[in-house]
C-alpha cells in the first residue's frame, strides 16, 4: 500500500496517496479544478487543455501532471488563476468556430459546460475565424474540426482491435487539425464509434444516425452545476431607488430573435411601462434619437457599414451598452461568412445562384445601399460594450432580470442555470 | 554510409522513419501517397500516423518540389539585410511564386525560418547546399546556371566561421587547438564520479539557455538503474540569431565528440545520437568524417578510447524543419520518429527519456565546453570568466554591425564591450538569446553577459543569439516577425500557445495599423504573461516575453504607434479597408 502524505490545497490540509495524480486527489477530495483533456486511465496524462493549471508550490503548472508528494502546496482558487482559467476557455471559443445553436453536442458539451463553470458570457479575444472543414469521407462518422478543440483524447483512447490509431493531429500550430484515417475508422465498432464520440468533449466527432437530442433543460449540463458551492443566491432588488429610465434598442446583424425573446415576458410587460419607456427602437419605431438614453440594448453584429454607424450612435446616445445575444457579443450565426472571402459569398449568391432570373446576375451595390464588410465583426470590436447576455436567444426573464439589475445598480452575474449559448 | 551502426544500436523501427521520410523526399522531390501507406505498412501504423509526422516537419511535402528546392530565409536579420529584393529576384528569376513550384517542375520556392546563417544574410538553402550573402545578380547568376544544368553543389558556397574575437592570452575555451583523444585519454585517471566533480566545480550549466548544472544533469542519469542509456546531442539550432553550433561542429567536431563519449563514459552510457537540424544538411559529411575518424583511431567502439568495457559509438540523426524539436522532449519524440510534440514533466528525461530509457541531452556547446574542462581540468577553467560565472560563451552576433560572426567572450564582458568589439553601427536595441529571449535598451548596455541573473536588473545571460538593430528599425516589425515564427513553430499541442500565438499576432497586426489604443497593450501583456504561466513547453512559455519586455522598456516608442483620440468607447476602426472588397462590385 502507498505511504500517506500531507499536502494543502488553498490552506485546507488533506493526507492523501503519495503519488496519485493531483487532479484525482481534488476530485475525491470535493474540490473542483477545471480540466478538458483530464482522462484518469490516460497514463502519462495529456495535458494538452492546460485548463487546469494551479499554483503548485508557487508556481504556474497544471494539476494534471502533478504527482502529490509531501508537503506540497496548491492554490487552485486565486483570483489570477481563475481568470487564467477562463481566458484559456475563451481562447478555445475564439479559436474554434463553436456555433452552439447549430452544434448537436449542445448542452451536452464540456466545452460549453465549462464556459458556463467559469461564468463566461463573452470572449476577451477576437475571434480568429480559421477556414476550417467538415470532414463527410469517414465512413461512419462526421468530423467537425470547426469544433475540435485538440485535446488528444481520441488520438490517444481510440484504436482499432488491431491497435492501430485512427486520429493523429496533422500540421502543427494553428494549423494543426485531427485527421481521421479512413481505412481505420471502418474497421471500428459501432460501440468503439459512439465511444469516440462520447469521449469527445465538444461535438468534432458525430457518429451518422446516433442522434444524441434531448429536450431543453433535460440535457447533461443544463441545470446542475459541478461546483458545489456555484452562488445561486438571487440578489435582492431595492425597491426604492427606483425611477423611471429611458430605453433604446436595436438589432443590427441579428435576427430580431432576441427582441422576440423580450417580448415574453407577457403580463411583465405591463409592470415594465411603469419603470421604462422606450426611445429609438423597432418597438416605438423612432428612427432618431429624442434624447440621451440610460441604457442601449443591442442584438446583432456589423455586417455592414449601416451597422457599424448606428453601433457608434447607441454609444454616443447611451449611459450603457448592452449586448444580448450570441451575435451581438462575438457575431454568432452570421460568421458563417467569416471564413470565407466576402467576394465568393457574394459570387454565390448573386452570380452563380441557381435560382437566378437569366441576365439578371449582378451583385446589388447602389450609394443609398449599406456596404457590405468584409467580415462581420463582433460589436465590442467596434465601440464599448458594458455588459453581454449570452443567448441565442436569451430567456425573456433572464434579459428583464438582468437589466433591472444594471439599470439600478445592482450587481449581478448570471447564473449556473441560467447560462446558455443556445 | 552508416558503417553498420543502425544495427548496432538496437532502435525499434520507427525511429528509422524521419531517415526513410528523408531518404523519399530527397529522392522525389515529395512524400507520395503510396510511400505512406508502405512506410504504414513497413512500421505497423495507421496511414494517418505516417501523414501526422509529414506534415509536422516543413521540409517534407506532400507535393512535388521541383528539380530544385530552394528554402529562402526569412528570419528578421534576412529582412533587414534585404531579404525582400532577393525574394522579388527569386520569383522573377524561376516563374515560380512562393510556397509553390513553377509551371515546369523545375523550381520550387519556400520561406524557412532562420537557417543559421545570420552572418551571412540573405541566404537561402538549395536542395540543402548553403548559398550565402546574396544579391540580386548573384541570384540571377544562380538561376541562370541552374537552369543550364550546373549542379547546385557545385556551385554552392562554403560558409566561413566568421569567429571575430576569442579572448587574449590563451583564455579561449573553445577555439584552442584540439587533438583527438586528448579529453578521452584523462578518463583512465578519472572514475564517472570524478568527472561528475569536476563539473561541479567548473560549475558548468546547459548551454542550450536553461543553464540547468550540467554536473545534476549526469549525476541524475548516472543513479537510474535502467539500462540502456542515450546521450542525445541536441544540435537543432533553430533560435533564429544563433550559429555557434554550426561553428563549433565545423570547426571543433572532435571535441563534441569527446563531450559525448566523456557523458556516456559517466552515466553508463553505450549510444550517443546526435540531433541535427536539417538546415545544417551541408555539414553532416563533415561530422560523419570525424566520427569515422573516431572509429577508425579506435576512440570510438568497442573499448571506446582504451577503456575496457566501455563501448560507445554515435551516429546522426537528421531533423527536418521544426524549431520545437530543440526543446529535449520534443527533440526525444522526433528522435523516436514521430511528431515533435513536447511531452509532459510527468517524467524527465533523466528518467525515461530516448525509448524511455534514461537519456541526458546536452547543447553542443555544451558537450564541447564538458570536452574541454576534463582536458584542462575544472581547476583551469574556473581561472577563466568571472567568480559565480567561470569559463567563456560563444556569442552568435548578428544584425546592424560591421562585423557580425562568433564572439567567445568571457563571462562578464558587458554589452558596450561587445557592441564595440562587433562595430555596432548606432544600436538602438538589442535581441539577446533569439525572439524567446529578452529585449534590452541601448540604455542598458552596462549590463553584464554571465550566468548569475537570468531576467533580472544587473546580469543578463546569452543562449547565444545576440541581435543588434538600429533607430532605424521599427520594433512593432520585428515584435511581429518573432510572432508570426512562434505561431508558424507551435506543435499544437496546447492550447494557450496554439490560439494564443495567433491571438497574439493578430493584436499586434492591429498595432501595426495604428488602431490599437493604451489598453490593447495592457491586453497584449495580460494575454502574454497568460501563454507564459500555461504552456506546455517553453516555446509558449518565452514566446512573448520579449514583448511584454519591450512594452516597458521602449514605452514612450509605443506611445507613438496609439490611437490618441481614444475616448474609451468608440473603438478605431478601419471602414476602407473592411470595405474594399464589396466596392469591388461597384457598378
Amino acid at each position: 500500500m502507498a505511504s500517506k502524505v500531507n499536502i494543502t490545497i488553498d490552506g485546507k490540509n488533506f493526507l492523501v496517496e503519495e503519488g496519485k495524480n493531483l487532479m484525482q486527489v481534488a476530485k475525491e477530495n470535493g474540490i473542483f479544478i477545471p480540466s478538458l483533456c483530464y482522462f484518469e486511465h490516460i497514463e502519462p496524462p495529456l495535458g494538452t487543455c492546460r485548463v487546469c493549471t494551479c499554483k503548485i508550490n508557487g508556481k504556474f503548472g497544471p494539476a494534471c501532471t502533478e504527482k502529490v508528494s509531501e508537503g506540497l502546496k496548491v492554490e487552485v482558487n486565486d483570483p489570477e488563476l481563475k481568470d487564467t482559467r477562463k481566458a484559456l476557455v475563451e481562447m478555445m471559443f475564439a479559436e474554434g468556430n463553436h456555433i452552439c445553436p447549430a452544434c448537436e453536442k449542445s448542452g451536452n458539451c464540456d466545452l460549453q459546460h465549462m464556459g458556463y463553470e467559469l461564468g463566461i458570457a463573452s470572449t476577451r479575444f477576437q475571434h480568429l475565424f480559421k477556414d476550417r472543414i467538415i470532414d463527410f469521407q469517414p465512413t461512419r462518422m462526421v468530423m467537425e474540426h470547426n469544433r475540435c478543440i485538440k485535446c488528444l483524447r481520441c488520438v490517444v483512447d481510440v484504436v482499432t482491435d488491431e491497435g492501430k490509431k485512427v486520429f493523429t493531429y496533422q500540421n502543427r500550430g494553428n494549423e494543426t487539425y485531427v485527421g481521421v484515417d479512413y481505412e481505420q475508422e471502418a474497421k471500428l465498432t459501432e460501440e468503439q464509434a459512439i465511444n469516440a464520440m462520447k469521449i469527445c468533449p465538444t461535438g468534432a466527432i458525430i457518429v451518422r444516425g446516433v442522434s444524441i437530442a434531448e429536450p431543453f433543460g433535460n440535457r447533461k449540463f443544463d441545470m446542475q452545476s459541478v461546483q458545489k458551492k456555484y452562488s445561486e443566491e438571487i440578489p435582492k432588488h431595492k425597491e426604492s431607488q427606483i425611477t423611471k429610465k429611458r430605453i433604446a434598442t436595436v438589432s443590427l446583424a441579428g435576427c430580431f430573435g432576441c427582441h422576440m425573446s423580450m417580448l415574453d415576458i407577457d403580463a411583465e410587460l405591463l409592470d415594465l411601462i411603469e419603470l421604462v419607456s422606450f426611445d429609438k427602437s423597432p418597438l416605438t419605431d423612432f428612427k432618431n434619437f429624442t434624447t440621451r438614453c440610460h441604457l442601449g440594448i443591442i442584438e446583432g453584429g456589423c455586417c455592414n457599414d449601416e451597422n457599424i454607424e448606428t453601433l457608434r450612435k447607441f454609444r454616443e446616445n447611451c449611459d450603457v451598452l448592452v449586448a444580448i445575444g450570441e451575435c451581438s457579443i462575438w457575431g454568432g450565426l452570421p460568421t458563417l461568412r467569416n471564413s470565407i472571402p466576402l467576394g465568393e459569398c457574394l459570387d454565390e449568391a448573386y452570380l452563380n445562384c441557381l435560382t437566378n432570373e437569366p441576365g439578371n446576375n449582378i451583385v446589388p451595390y447602389d450609394e443609398d445601399l449599406p456596404k457590405i464588410l468584409d467580415r462581420v465583426y463582433a460589436c465590442n470590436e467596434i465601440v464599448k460594450i458594458d455588459y453581454y447576455i449570452p443567448g441565442c436567444p436569451p430567456d425573456a426573464n433572464i434579459i428583464w432580470k438582468s437589466i433591472k439589475n444594471i439599470l439600478w445598480g445592482e450587481e449581478y452575474s448570471i447564473l449556473y442555470s441560467e447560462f446558455k449559448y443556445d | 554510409m552508416n558503417n553498420g551502426i543502425e544495427k548496432r544500436i538496437p532502435d525499434p523501427s520507427q525511429t528509422q522513419m524521419l531517415n526513410r521520410l528523408w531518404e523519399l523526399q530527397k529522392s522525389n522531390g515529395y512524400i507520395h501517397d503510396d510511400d505512406i501507406k508502405e512506410l504504414a505498412h513497413l512500421f505497423n501504423l495507421s496511414a494517418v500516423e505516417v501523414e501526422g509526422v509529414v506534415s509536422f516537419y516543413h521540409f517534407f511535402h506532400r507535393k512535388p518540389t521541383g528539380k530544385y528546392t530552394i528554402y529562402l530565409n526569412n528570419s528578421i536579420i534576412a529582412d533587414i539585410k534585404g531579404f525582400h529584393r532577393i525574394k522579388e529576384t527569386l520569383e522573377r528569376e524561376t516563374s515560380a511564386t512562393f510556397e509553390s513550384v513553377d509551371r515546369t517542375g523545375t523550381f520550387g520556392l519556400f520561406l524557412t525560418p532562420c537557417i543559421g546563417l545570420s552572418d551571412q544574410e540573405p541566404s537561402a538553402l538549395i536542395n540543402f547546399y548553403p548559398f550565402i550573402n546574396l544579391n540580386v545578380s548573384r541570384v540571377k547568376d544562380i538561376i541562370a546556371k541552374l537552369k543550364n544544368g550546373v549542379l547546385p553543389e557545385t556551385i554552392c558556397d562554403a560558409p566561413a566561421d566568421n569567429i571575430r574575437y576569442t579572448p587574449a592570452s590563451g583564455k579561449s575555451v573553445f577555439f584552442k587547438e584540439f587533438i583527438p583523444g586528448t579529453a578521452i585519454a584523462k578518463l583512465t585517471d578519472i572514475q564517472p564520479l570524478g568527472v561528475i566533480e569536476e563539473l561541479k566545480k567548473s560549475e558548468l550549466a546547459g548551454r542550450g539557455g536553461a543553464y540547468y548544472p550540467t554536473w545534476k544533469k549526469w549525476n541524475a542519469a548516472k543513479v537510474q538503474a535502467a539500462s540502456p542509456k542515450y546521450v542525445v546531442c541536441n544540435a537543432d539550432e533553430g533560435e533564429p540569431g544563433t550559429f555557434k553550433d554550426r561553428v563549433l561542429m565545423n570547426t571543433q567536431a572532435q571535441s563534441l565528440i569527446e563531450g559525448m563519449i566523456i557523458c556516456g563514459y559517466t552515466i553508463g552510457a553505450a549510444y550517443g545520437i546526435v540531433y541535427l537540424r536539417g538546415e545544417y544538411w551541408w555539414l553532416k559529411n563533415k561530422l560523419d568524417e570525424a566520427i569515422n575518424d573516431y572509429r577508425s583511431k579506435g576512440l570510438l567502439g568497442k573499448n571506446c578510447g582504451g577503456i575496457n568495457d566501455f563501448d560507445f559509438d554515435i551516429r546522426i540523426q537528421m531533423g527536418a524543419g521544426s524549431y520545437v524539436c530543440g526543446e529535449e522532449t520534443a527533440l526525444l519524440e522526433s528522435l523516436e520518429g514521430k511528431r515533435g510534440e513536447p511531452r509532459t514533466k510527468w517524467f524527465f528525461p533523466v528518467e525515461r527519456g530516448y525509448l524511455q530509457q534514461p537519456t541526458i541531452i546536452n547543447n553542443v556547446e555544451t558537450f564541447c565546453a564538458a570536452a574541454r574542462i576534463i582536458e584542462m581540468s575544472a581547476d583551469q577553467y574556473i581561472k577563466i570568466g568571472i567568480a559565480g560565472s567561470p569559463g567563456t560563451k560563444l556569442i552568435s552576433v548578428s544584425g546592424d554591425c560591421q562585423l557580425p560572426g562568433i564572439y567567445e567572450i568571457e563571462w562578464g564582458m558587458t554589452i558596450e564591450e561587445l557592441l564595440q568589439l562587433c562595430k555596432a553601427d548606432d544600436p538602438y536595441y538589442m535581441q539577446v538569446s533569439g525572439p524567446s529571449g529578452e529585449c534590452i535598451s541601448v540604455e542598458e548596455k552596462f549590463r553584464r553577459i554571465s550566468m548569475l541573473d537570468l531576467l533580472g536588473q544587473k546580469d543578463i545571460r546569452c543562449g547565444g543569439s545576440f541581435m543588434i538593430f538600429n533607430k532605424q528599425r521599427d520594433l512593432v516589425k520585428v515584435l511581429l516577425n518573432f510572432s508570426e515564427f512562434f505561431k508558424n513553430e507551435s506543435c499544437g499541442i496546447c492550447t494557450p500557445c496554439r490560439a494564443g500565438s495567433f491571438i497574439i499576432q493578430r493584436k499586434l497586426e492591429r498595432l501595426d495599423n495604428g488602431l490599437a489604443n493604451e489598453a490593447d497593450l495592457e491586453e497584449l501583456k495580460s494575454w502574454g504573461t497568460i501563454m507564459r504561466n500555461t504552456s506546455r513547453c517553453g516555446l509558449g512559455k518565452t514566446a512573448t516575453s520579449s514583448l511584454i519586455m519591450a512594452m516597458d522598456k521602449f514605452h514612450d516608442y509605443f506611445e507613438t504607434k496609439l490611437d490618441k483620440n481614444f475616448d474609451g468607447l468608440n473603438l478605431k476602426f478601419d471602414m476602407n479597408a473592411a470595405t474594399k472588397d464589396y466596392e469591388e462590385y461597384k457598378i
